[in-house]
């Protein structure tokens, strides 16, 4: 069985976002980029099945689509323990852009299970696995939040409101990963940093497919306001303030 | 200025390198940051969750973190790949150090443990005691503990009254004596111990497994700070340690804890810069919280004076940390290209660098200790609050200026080692100073119109050497060999030398970073605020050393030209720290 984890790369959630060009780019200098926190719990679920000689799991790949600068990144993944990685050398446009480059590479080669975060921290899309397992004509899951193979069998949980639904399907596969998928993710060892430069790293160039949509400009979220104290001992002043200024009531 | 070039220890004194001789931490290949973020990460997923615990004196939880760690292979960066290690670079010894520094006892425990806990086996011990021990040691299945304090022996390490008598057989050293202030004693399973065989002069080293017979560990410290680690008193009671667990020869020891030292203070170094940085973090996340007056107390000029001065300071100690570390490096690969044995060729380029690592250790020691000073400062009363971070850090941080040689023995050290290597003939020192003395009045500040602003920092830092030449010169002459017993003296150089390194340190990393096209403005800031501030430290310690030895007359000769060599230009001193700090507040973390 092989394993494919799909990978973004993201802003750390700590970055200072800005923008540039008339606000429709986000302003890369200075970002130090990660491996989106959905997919790096997709890819120690997949290393921990792998971990398990009984699951039989002969490979766990990385997939990304991304230019040249998101190499460090892939080779992170590659050092917490993924054998191999395929980037798609292109700026990942949109969400269907992103899906399609995907598909073409599972096309080629196929997967079992393929592990897609249920967002991505930057762009929070949330559309990008169902749109992968739309073009491979597979199924896919949403909301994972524990996958488990048992008697040769996939077993899945997935958040529905309110409780949980318990399923299992055929292989292949899509599943959209969720918190809870494993406990923490995984540090890249000594080791295994050593180890990823010589992992291979196959680049292929983009098959031809535009994107769906055009981004006009990017906002970011107004500043709040500066609060206003009232003095208690005086409520009319408040009241007045929210009728008459806010005029809320 | 020729390039290629390195200098010997204590060289800065009298000669320059080239910006493109030094390493600098914008220089960090992609791997050394993935080993850096994995400490990183290790920190954040299983140190700090649990720090109360440990410092609460939980010492099978701290095991079981050192335990993790070593089957992460952290243990292993500095070991070479025979011994199970992955054979690192010096300069990704200390990035690890210095991230792994931002850790508490953690650190502590940790440096403890790596260092001086299995370096003396690996860099002196012999290919049986390496296969046997090292190897545990880099895994983590065996932890190490360094013994050398005694009651009466602290920075007198050889005045320890410790003995090891050869038994009748001759298979054994009968061990008797006591230690103390001994890190990772509650649960180290390998004691290096020092001690006299016999009626010795000096001491030696040897391996003591904890559960030879005889050792008895008593209950931990309680302490001020790093409370995490395990720190406690070890009786040695007629130990019968083997006789092949003698590490080096008879009578090594002291050179072996020594050089041991010099590489835990370079490390040292390098783990309060990580600690500095973890400290500013915290300090402006809360600066950029916290509102007094209706505005947060961030745009306050009192508060961004402070923080500015911690990330000066801060830049400046790890611009030193990298520059000496790539100078060890580069020593490394001459000496084992010279040398049979690799460990000792490795720890000989380390010990070589004395002059420098002192340094590290007193520059980035009190570094640490203003910026958690300022830290509970800016925090007001929640810094004195237990809930948050920076109390942890500030009562964590005072032993830095203790351990590893106190800041006072490693003071003497920095010019009393400069002027053994000079007087080894490693460089003109005294030729040059006494040349220099002689044209004193001829003495200026050497500017020129043209010069641009690196050069005229160049330059400023340039006279700082002129100024500590003159000095020695000064109390070389006054003294002679008494210098030794005129610590107060020897302080005040030790101080302008150190001051001057740091800041040379500062420039290369500046230079080295406009050759790369960086923005500038922020680095020039901090060159600028350094610089100024260490030409009037240097100036009042040359000042407090000429009022020291010299008669009125050469007083008043020598503060004359001390004035005209440690003019600095003009700067807006006010202006530069603002836009310093604004960067940090902008950032919201440390990110130079």
């Amino acid at each position: 069985m092989r394993i494919l984890v799909c990978l973004s790369n993201v802003p750390d959630t700590t970055t200072k976002v800005k923008f540039i060009d008339n606000l429709t780019k986000l302003d890369t200098g200075g970002i130090q980029w990660v491996i989106n926190p959905w997919d790096e719990l997709s890819l120690t679920r997949a290393l921990e099945l792998k971990d398990d000689a009984a699951h039989n799991i002969q490979q766990v790949t990385i997939a990304h689509v991304g230019l040249a600068g998101s190499e460090p990144t892939i080779r992170k993944a590659l050092a917490i323990g993924a054998d191999d990685a395929i980037r798609v050398n292109a700026d990942p446009r949109d969400a269907y852009f992103v899906a399609a480059q995907l598909a073409e590479v599972i096309k080629i080669n196929p997967y079992d299970i393929i592990l897609c975060g249920i967002e991505s921290s930057d762009y929070n899309g949330s559309t990008v696995g169902g749109m992968l397992a739309e073009f491979l004509g597979i199924p896919s899951v949403s909301s994972v939040s524990f996958l488990n193979i048992e008697n040769g069998q996939v077993l899945i949980h997935r958040e529905i409101d309110g409780g949980k639904e318990i399923l299992t399907l055929p292989t292949p596969f899509v599943a959209i990963v969720q918190k809870g998928i494993t406990k923490e993710p995984r540090i890249a060892a000594m080791r295994g940093i050593m180890m990823a430069r010589t992992k291979p790293m196959k680049v292929t160039e983009p098959v031809a497919t535009g994107p769906l949509t055009e981004v006009l400009k990017y906002e970011l979220p107004k500043p709040h306001a500066a609060c206003k104290f009232f003095d208690p001992e005086h409520p009319k002043q408040l009241v007045e303030m929210l009728q008459n200024e806010a005029k809320v009531i | 200025m020729e390039n290629g070039k390195t200098l010997k220890s204590g060289e800065f004194l009298v000669d320059e390198i080239s910006y493109q001789d030094v390493f600098i931490p914008e220089e960090f290949n992609e791997e050394q940051l993935m080993i850096a973020q994995t400490c990183k990460d290790f920190l954040e997923t299983e140190v700090y969750p649990h720090v109360e615990k440990t410092d609460a004196g939980d010492i099978e939880l701290m095991k079981s973190i050192l335990k993790k760690a070593g089957e992460l292979g952290l243990m292993g960066v500095a070991l070479p790949e025979e011994y199970g290690g992955f054979g690192q670079s010096f300069v990704t010894q200390m990035l690890a150090a210095e991230t792994i520094g931002a850790g508490y006892s953690f650190s502590v425990a940790f440096m403890a443990h790596t260092g001086i806990g299995t370096l003396p086996i690996m860099y002196y011990g012999n290919e049986e005691q390496r296969q046997k021990f090292v190897t545990k040691l880099a895994t983590g299945e065996y932890l190490g503990a360094y013994c050398l304090t005694e009651p009466g022996a602290g920075s007198d390490a050889n005045a320890g009254k410790t003995n090891a008598r050869l038994s009748e057989d001759g298979k054994h050293y009968i061990l008797n004596g006591q230690k103390m202030w001994i890190t990772n004693a509650g649960f180290a399973d390998i004691h290096t111990v020092f001690a006299k065989i016999n009626n010795d002069r000096v001491l030696s080293s040897f391996i003591v497994e904890r559960n030879f017979p005889g050792v008895v560990v008593n209950p931990d410290e309680h302490k001020m700070g790093i409370k995490g680690s395990s720190t406690a008193q070890i009786f040695y009671n007629d130990v019968k340690v083997p006789v092949e667990n003698l590490v080096g020869a008879r009578g090594e020891g002291f050179r072996i804890a020594l050089s041991i030292l010099h590489m835990g203070r370079l490390k040292l170094g390098a783990n309060v810069v990580g600690a500095s940085k973890k400290s500013i973090n915290d300090t402006v996340k809360y600066a950029n919280e916290r509102k007094q007056f209706g505005v947060l107390i961030s745009t306050f000029g009192s508060i961004k004076h402070k923080l500015a001065e911690q990330v000066i300071r801060t830049f400046a100690a790890e611009s030193a940390t990298y520059r000496v570390s790539k100078d060890i490096d580069e020593l490394i690969t001459k000496k084992k290209n010279e040398c049979q044995d690799k460990g000792r060729a490795t720890m000989e380029a380390i010990s070589h660098y004395a002059v420098e690592a002192a340094i590290l250790k007193v520059y980035g020691s009190e570094t640490l200790d203003y910026v958690v000073d300022e830290a509970v400062q800016i925090h007001g009363g929640m810094g004195y609050s237990a809930e948050l971070p920076v109390e942890r850090g500030y009562r964590d941080s005072r032993i830095n200026r203790i351990f590893e040689g106190t800041n006072e023995i490693n003071r003497l050290l920095v010019l009393d080692t400069a002027m053994k290597r000079a007087m080894k003939g490693d460089f003109d020192l005294f030729g040059k100073a006494a040349t220099l003395y002689e044209n004193m009045d001829a003495i200026t500040d050497d500017k020129t119109t043209d010069e641009t602003y690196l050069q005229e920092k160049s330059r400023i830092i340039h006279n700082f050497k002129k100024a500590i030449l003159l000095a020695i010169h000064g109390v070389s002459a006054q003294y002679g060999k008494t210098l030794i017993q005129e610590q107060e003296v020897m302080n005040n150089i030790s101080d302008m030398m150190i001051e001057t390194y740091i800041s040379e340190s500062t420039l290369l990393r500046v230079q080295k970073l406009e050759s790369m096209n960086k923005e500038m403005s922020v680095f020039k800031a901090i060159l600028d605020v350094n610089i100024y501030e260490a030409a009037h430290k240097i100036r009042k310690a040359a000042f407090d050393a000429v009022h020291s030895f010299a008669d009125p007359d050469l007083t008043c000769k020598l503060k004359k030209v001390m004035d005209i060599l440690t003019v600095t230009g003009c700067v807006n001193i006010k202006d530069a720290r603002r836009m310093i700090a604004d960067k940090l507040i902008e950032d919201n973390s440390y990110k130079f």
